[in-house]
């Protein structure tokens, strides 16, 4: 089996999880990732202060769509303070890849929306777990 | 000269020591020659041999030694201009081709832009023929179009007759061959109508002057920009051939030394053409070493040069539509498009294509290959994207061939 894209990343891949719009959402963002075009989008829907739901849409490579599938499993019952207070680590751990710096930014692409759509912040994510 | 023999294309592999390099232990196979070619022993040569034997700053110094090196750099110039079909005076050497178009946006475009004229380029330009313009476009209350690109990735004469029949349009900007789809567009046609509807020709050579027989002077152009690394040259060298009056007319780009005549206190006069546009302490051992860049490609022959990259092409063309899912993008007759060819496969993001082509030491790249509008034309948000040069083989087009196959593995497909 191939060390990036495992089995459990192509099925995400090919079958992303909680992907989509959802009509009406309270919260939202949308960026790209320039080096390789990669597109995401995501809508949210909040009650008291936590994710009561969400959506990823867009296209990209597989380890930028598979790291939203991933990650929206996690995100849905979060609070909005803890979602902001999400490194780089994190994904990358939830990821469970070796990622290159080369696709360090594919990776993190659906952090750095939810990170928008939550903070307004649309810098990249950056740290480890423990900043 | 005749066709290149097998033995003839042996031999320039072996030119090229880069290729020597295996990866996973297997020979490096380098299929991006749109984004950087490799570079012969003797470009190498020229170079090393130039810092270690002849290095003095330029016309200045009356010592031999700066004369040795003024003179290395002059021919230098003079070598690449014949090898355009261009006259040495009126070829200017840059960092690279958008410094040369950005050259023309500012010393040309900036006086002689008005509100309301136009700019026209074409939805399959580079982004360093796009970006220059729109800043000018910006600036000077103009406009920029675009032409648009067929589905057969080809622009249409009878759109540029009628956007130039508008009667606005004072610049037509063009790339000579597309490095996405590897059209090779009608310039010198271009270039002809935009003068008879009074407007000035930009066209950009980058991906032209590496692979085909180009002759500025036929083309008629009033300026022709193009890259020394891609032509087998070094970085940080790049050309601008243009027409003595506008260049006369037009002020200097960058002020400084070297492009001066004489300078007072409040003004100064300007240096000859070609260094009045040559500001300060010129990259002159990349201008050697792109001197002895045209020198091996003129030794090949470019008509063999374009005959090997036409064979390849069609190849790979030929080769490429076997892979189940693969959608090839630009002209499918290999005598209209040039050594590249852009490719989407179903169910792969052309990133992981490139990730996996990797693993199998084939060197391809993936993305919008800095032609964001056109990747919009076509619908996709990336391609992959193989380009070959003199030192490529059809076992190299065939290791490409494998490695997208086991792409499709990966991606059980």
């Amino acid at each position: 089996m191939d060390e990036l894209y495992r089995d459990y990343i192509l099925d995400h891949y090919k079958r992303p999880r909680n992907f989509g719009r959802l009509e009406p959402h309270d919260l939202e963002w949308h960026d790209h990732n320039p080096l390789c075009g990669d597109d995401l989008g995501v809508h949210l829907l909040v009650e008291d202060g936590r994710i009561a739901d969400l959506r990823f849409h867009g296209q990209g490579c597989a380890i930028s769509q598979a790291a939203a599938s991933i990650a929206s499993q996690e995100l849905i019952g979060m609070t909005l303070d803890e979602v902001s207070a999400l490194s780089a680590e994190w994904m990358i751990d939830l990821l469970g890849i070796d990622i290159s710096p080369t696709r360090r930014k594919c990776a993190l692409l659906s952090l750095k929306v939810m990170r928008g759509a939550t903070t307004g912040d649309a810098s990249w994510p950056t740290g480890s777990a423990d900043d | 000269m005749g066709p290149l023999t097998t033995q003839r294309m042996a031999a320039v592999r072996a030119d090229f020591p880069l290729l020597a390099r295996e990866q996973n232990g297997r020979r490096l196979v380098y299929l991006d020659s749109a984004a950087t070619s490799q570079k012969p022993q003797s470009v190498i040569d020229a170079i090393s041999d130039y810092y270690r034997h002849s290095n003095a700053n330029i016309h200045r110094g009356v010592y031999s030694l700066a004369r040795e090196a003024t003179d290395l750099y002059e021919n230098a110039r003079a070598r690449v201009a014949a090898f355009c079909g261009w006259d040495a005076a009126t070829t200017i050497f840059t960092r690279n081709a958008t410094e040369a178009i950005n050259l023309v946006a500012y010393a040309w475009g900036r006086h002689n832009l008005a509100a309301g004229d136009e700019v026209l380029i074409s939805h399959m330009e580079h982004h360093s023929n796009i970006v220059p313009w729109q800043l000018l476009c910006q600036e000077r209350g103009a406009r920029l179009r675009y032409l648009s690109v067929s589905s057969e990735g080809t622009l249409s004469l009878d759109e540029l007759a009628a956007v130039l029949a508008e009667g606005r349009v004072k610049l037509v900007a063009i790339a000579h061959v597309s490095n996405v789809l590897g059209t090779i567009n009608p310039v010198a046609e271009i270039v002809a109508r935009a003068r008879g509807a009074g407007a000035v020709t930009l066209v950009d050579g980058s991906q032209a002057v590496p692979q085909l027989d180009v002759d500025v002077a036929g083309i008629g152009a009033d300026f022709y920009a193009w890259t020394g690394h891609k032509a087998l040259g070094p970085t940080g060298i790049g050309v601008l051939h243009a027409r003595r009056e506008l260049l006369e007319s037009m002020p200097p780009f960058l002020g400084g030394g070297d492009m001066i005549s004489a300078v007072d206190f409040d003004s100064s006069t300007w240096n000859e053409l070609p260094w009045k546009f040559e500001a300060g302490t010129s990259a002159i051992a990349e201008g050697v070493g792109l001197g002895a860049a045209v020198d091996y490609l003129s030794a090949l022959g470019m008509e063999n040069v374009r005959r090997h990259e036409r064979t390849l092409t069609a190849y790979a063309l030929e080769r490429l539509v076997e892979i189940p899912g693969l959608r090839l993008f630009g002209p499918r007759d290999a005598d209209a498009r040039g050594g590249v060819v852009s490719f989407a496969l179903a169910g792969v993001h052309p990133h992981d294509i490139a990730e996996l082509c990797d693993r199998e030491a084939v060197c391809i790249r993936a993305g919008h290959h800095c032609a964001q509008p056109l990747m919009r034309r076509m619908g996709v948000p990336a391609t992959a994207r193989a380009s070959f040069h003199v030192y490529n083989t059809r076992e190299d087009v065939d290791r490409l061939i494998e490695a997208l196959a086991t792409t499709r593995a990966v991606f059980e497909l």
